[in-house]
């Protein structure tokens, strides 16, 4: 495993996975390439059903039975679906981990706060107890828990949803991985909570160098944690673009349209403009663009076969065909454009 | 001022015991228990009196006697007192351990019950042991491990819950009894390891449905378990697989699946007197079949009272040692 | 394609999978057509005997298959297949009414006391408890010992001890329905607390009802049988399908298993299909909440 002088730490190419539901087999992500580089922050935003979980979970290898994946996904240029064991185990128990949504269901309700953060030490690294739970202190500690002795005999249900996010990101820290796959991280928290913890996560990965794929469906979060914003639409790549410019400057109709939907603390408007029609899976989606049936610069181009993916200057890249046309004129009123 | 009650509060807060919530949830139960063990001795009694006819009749068997006689045993059974006198007297007896005297055998009940108690108790334990065994084994096996092999095992467990206990015992007569010749038909055998010999097939028979509802419940937790949130982040962090087996899904799995398959157990009280009564073990329930054919009444109320007393207790226990042990049924304040 | 269409196809394909969730499988209905079968055997039985059940030729003790006596005769001659077919009537009827009684009376218990809630609901979850405490069988074998052998006395009792299980699950349905927005709806309009439990709760909670009676169904009629079998429940000279097994054990030991095994047979051939069809419906009530 040998990492070449300018590859990523990360680097998805044409994964395309497919799911066994209700007997059939399912597209749920289709071409979705990107790549991360160490110490850097990756937002995946989407509406549910974009694929967002999907491609972290593909990433840790934590797909269901009868899963068919095809491209590739290779960690420090190795490749992770090539590996099998130990390989396997050591990939996830040292240089991946996994921040989970909703942390109450993810941890174990039988076992102490204690047991579960020094399990993965114990185990993986063979440290032992006494030295374990020292460094779990530590931990807790780190997250802003208070009376962090107490906390480790506590079980699961004894703790808030804020406090046992917290413990969820020590022990995914614990094991000092080099990229951290975060599944909406904060979204089952509260906003004083959220921007907590948030604080939280960032001050560890600046701490110990670490990467972190960011999966939210707030635009306005990515845009504040992560270096660049990918935006995922019925299991596809729609843009690609730095953060910081992604909100004045979105690069595909749908960015555009989840970025007027959000309501506006300074203007009033008459209506809230939401987007028509449900979001898709990539399995649902129609012929051609995914988000013609939604999108209001739709053209019968559009309907004709999957657009590709562009390199736009300043390294973006974008799924619309309409680009670099439409660049700069989404965000004005419907008038004005068409 | 100020400063004394601050004291006097902070001392009575340091007496605020963490083990109250468990010692006044363990009082409830306990009080649960007996009032359900008052209602239950009520109906036991009770019953006499709601049959057709004066109690009279159960005990002159319905046979014409002499005035004096009938006198006599009004007497004798304190008929004459009013009910809730006659029902204290009987159960002072019984907390006494005087169940009354057998109209049949004429000798106290308690000595009765007392010799044929061994016989059901061996058949229970050993069923209990088979259903323990066998279908947390098979459970265990075919929710691990799926499969063809698991699904035919579940399909089978399916088919044997609907064979009914005595046609389990008249199964394995014909088969392991009648054709094979390996195991007695009849008989309780001598004290010792021939008793258990004489029990095998009655056991079997009694514990054959229970192991099928028992490994389907293991079976289903099992696979519960391995799909479950939890066990995901445990394999996310490259922890071996036996050990999340072991440790996650085992363990998780193990408290309800142990307490229904100890409800169970107890469920086997009422299928032993049938199964005695196939196999003639001699033990209780073989006894208060032949009591009710006789119209013994005394043994009957005392049989049936020592039955759903052991079943009632077994059900409490059970419910007990899950709540005190599982972690997730918190008694006490929520922490935050 | 339009937005419109896009979600016509989407409600489309939600409907397709909801109607197979709906289905009761190759199972359930293997088992439904079994149960009809058995239910006509029931009802036609006196027409379908061959032979008269009761009619005893003790020459022809212990006989094998012939044109007479299709599947054999037993102890006192009496032919199999017309005491099997006759047997059926008083095996199914048995549980049938116990599972109709607890169900019936289950039922309205529960409803009354999560909708008057209060003491009221406390006494009978005492009650039931205290009830569930008797297992069928032991209660069964009491009522006989007061009121005498036969099905009366054993359906009673076993109506009773079984109404715990029913009333169980109808509580605690209930009182998930109760919690639901659309009861405190129909409350502020000012519709009657028992209009709502009948007209309302009860239809949401019918399909659990249902499969819970079917399951009850086979426990009855095991139950029940082995009353028979151990000879407190129907009396000779009265076929049943338990009864048979008990007076077929002299058989068995006699190297003469056929009446047992036959009897047998078709008690478990009942309740696998009750079983099933119970599970099927089971799983339709749970898709559907």
């Amino acid at each position: 495993m040998t990492a070449l002088p300018s590859s990523s730490l990360l680097s998805v190419d044409g994964l395309t996975v497919r799911l066994p539901v209700a007997g059939e087999q399912r597209t749920v992500l289709k071409d979705v390439s990107f790549s991360l580089d160490a110490g850097r922050t990756l937002g995946l935003v989407g509406e549910s059903g974009s694929g967002k979980s999907m491609t972290v979970r593909t990433i840790a290898r934590l797909l269901p039975e009868g899963a068919e994946v095809t491209g590739g996904v290779a960690f420090d240029g190795a490749a992770v679906f090539d590996l099998r064991g130990e390989a396997l185990r050591g990939y996830r128990a040292r240089d991946v981990a996994m921040i989970f949504q909703d942390a109450r269901a993810y941890t174990n309700p039988v076992r102490r706060i204690g047991d579960f953060l020094t399990e993965a030490m114990r185990t993986n690294e063979r440290m032992p107890k006494a030295a374990a739970d020292r460094r779990a202190v530590e931990l807790l500690a780190k997250v802003g828990i208070s009376d962090p002795e107490r906390r480790m005999r506590q079980y699961p249900h004894e703790l808030s949803g804020g406090l046992l996010q917290r413990v969820m990101i020590a022990a995914a820290v614990a094991a000092r991985p080099r990229l951290i796959l975060a599944d909406e991280p904060t979204t089952a928290l509260d906003v004083t909570t959220q921007a907590e913890v948030m604080g939280i996560l960032q001050r560890m990965q600046r701490e110990h160098g670490m990467a972190m794929l960011f999966i939210t469906h707030d635009l306005e979060l990515a845009g504040a944690v992560c270096d660049e914003t990918i935006v995922l639409y019925a299991g596809q790549v729609m843009e690609r673009q730095s953060s910081a410019r992604l909100h004045r400057d979105p690069l595909h109709p749908y960015t555009a349209a989840l970025v007027q939907a959000r309501p506006d603390i300074e203007r009033r408007a008459v209506r809230l403009p939401a987007i028509p029609g449900h979001p898709t899976t990539a399995y649902e989606a129609p012929a051609g663009c995914a988000f013609a049936p939604r999108c209001r610069f739709a053209e019968d181009r559009c309907r004709e076969g999957v657009p590709p993916l562009l390199a736009l200057e300043g390294d973006a890249e974008t799924r619309c065909v309409r680009m670099p046309g439409l660049r700069g004129r989404m965000l004005q009123p419907e008038e004005v454009v068409l | 001022m100020t400063r004394t009650t601050t004291v006097a509060v902070r001392q009575a807060a340091s007496t605020s015991w963490a083990g109250w919530p468990t010692l006044r949830f363990l009082g409830g139960r306990i009080v649960g228990l007996l009032a359900t063990l008052f209602i239950a001795s009520l109906v036991v009694f009770g019953a006499l009196y709601a049959a057709p006819g004066d109690p009279i009749t159960f005990l002159t068997h319905g046979r014409t006697m002499p005035p004096e006689a009938i006198a006599q045993l009004r007497e004798q059974y304190h008929l004459n007192d009013p009910v809730w006198l006659q029902y204290l007297r009987w159960l002072g007896g019984v907390l006494h351990g005087d169940f009354g005297t057998s109209i049949i055998y004429n000798q106290p009940v308690s000595s009765l019950i007392a010799s044929r108690a061994a016989a059901t108790v061996l058949l229970v334990v050993m069923a209990a042991v088979v259903v323990l065994v066998a279908g947390l084994s098979v459970g265990l096996f075919a929710g691990l491990r799926p499969g063809w092999l698991s699904r035919s095992t579940m399909a089978g467990a399916t088919a044997v819950m609907a064979i009914p206990t005595f046609v389990a015992a008249v199964v394995l007569i014909i088969v392991f009894a009648v054709d094979l010749g390996w195991f007695p038909v009849f008989g309780a055998g001598t004290p010792g390891l021939d008793a258990v010999y004489h029990t095998v097939l009655p056991a079997i028979a009694l514990a054959l449905a229970s192991v099928a509802f028992v490994a389907r419940l293991a079976q289903a937790a099992i696979r519960q378990e391995l799909s479950s949130d939890h066990v995901q982040t445990a394999t996310s962090r490259g922890l071996p697989r036996r050990i999340i087996v072991r440790r996650h899904v085992v363990r998780n799995a193990a408290m309800p699946v142990l307490t229904v398959a100890g409800l169970t157990i107890a469920g086997l009280i009422a299928g032993s007197v049938v199964v005695e009564q196939v196999f003639q073990l001699g033990g209780l329930g073989q006894f208060l079949v032949s009591s009710v054919q006789q119209k013994d009444f005394p043994v009957v109320q005392a049989i049936c009272l020592v039955y759903v007393t052991a079943f009632i207790v077994l059900n409490t226990l059970i419910d007990l040692a899950y709540t005190l042990l599982d972690p997730r049924v918190s008694l006490g304040r929520k922490d935050s | 394609m339009t937005t419109v269409a896009a979600d016509a196809r989407m409600l489309a394909r939600e409907a397709r999978r909801l109607r197979r969730t709906g289905a009761l499988g190759a199972s359930g209905w293997t088992a439904v057509i079994a149960l009809a079968v058995l239910v006509a055997i029931a009802l036609l039985a006196p027409v379908l005997a061959p032979q008269d059940p009761n009619a005893v030729d003790l020459s022809g003790a212990y006989q094998g298959s012939s044109a007479a006596h299709l599947l054999g005769t037993d102890a006192s001659g009496r032919d199999l297949l017309s005491r099997l077919l006759m047997g059926s009537q008083t095996a199914l009827v048995g549980p049938f009414l116990v599972v109709l009684v607890s169900t019936i009376l289950g039922t309205l218990l529960a409803l009354a006391a999560v909708w008057f809630g209060g003491w009221l609901d406390q006494a009978v979850v005492r009650v039931v408890d205290a009830v569930f405490a008797f297992p069928g069988l032991l209660l069964a074998i009491l009522a006989t010992a007061l009121f005498g052998s036969g099905l009366t006395a054993a359906v009673a009792a076993l109506s009773i001890a079984y109404i715990p299980y029913i009333a169980r699950i109808v509580r605690s349905a209930a009182l998930r329905e109760r919690s639901l927005p659309y009861v405190a709806a129909l409350r502020v309009q000012g519709v009657h607390g028992l209009w709502i439990s009948l007209r309302h709760i009860l239809p949401n909670v019918a399909g659990l009802i249902v499969a819970n009676a079917t399951l009850a169904f086979g426990f009855a009629l095991m139950d029940l049988a082995g009353l028979s079998f151990i000879g407190l429940g129907v009396q000779p000279p009265t076929a049943d399908w338990g009864a048979m097994v008990g007076t077929g054990m002299a058989g068995v030991l006699q190297q003469q298993p056929q009446e047992a095994l036959y009897a047998s047979a078709l008690i478990v051939i009942t309740v696998a299909a009750v079983n099933i069809l119970g599970d099927r419906l089971t799983e339709r009530s749970e898709a559907r909440s």
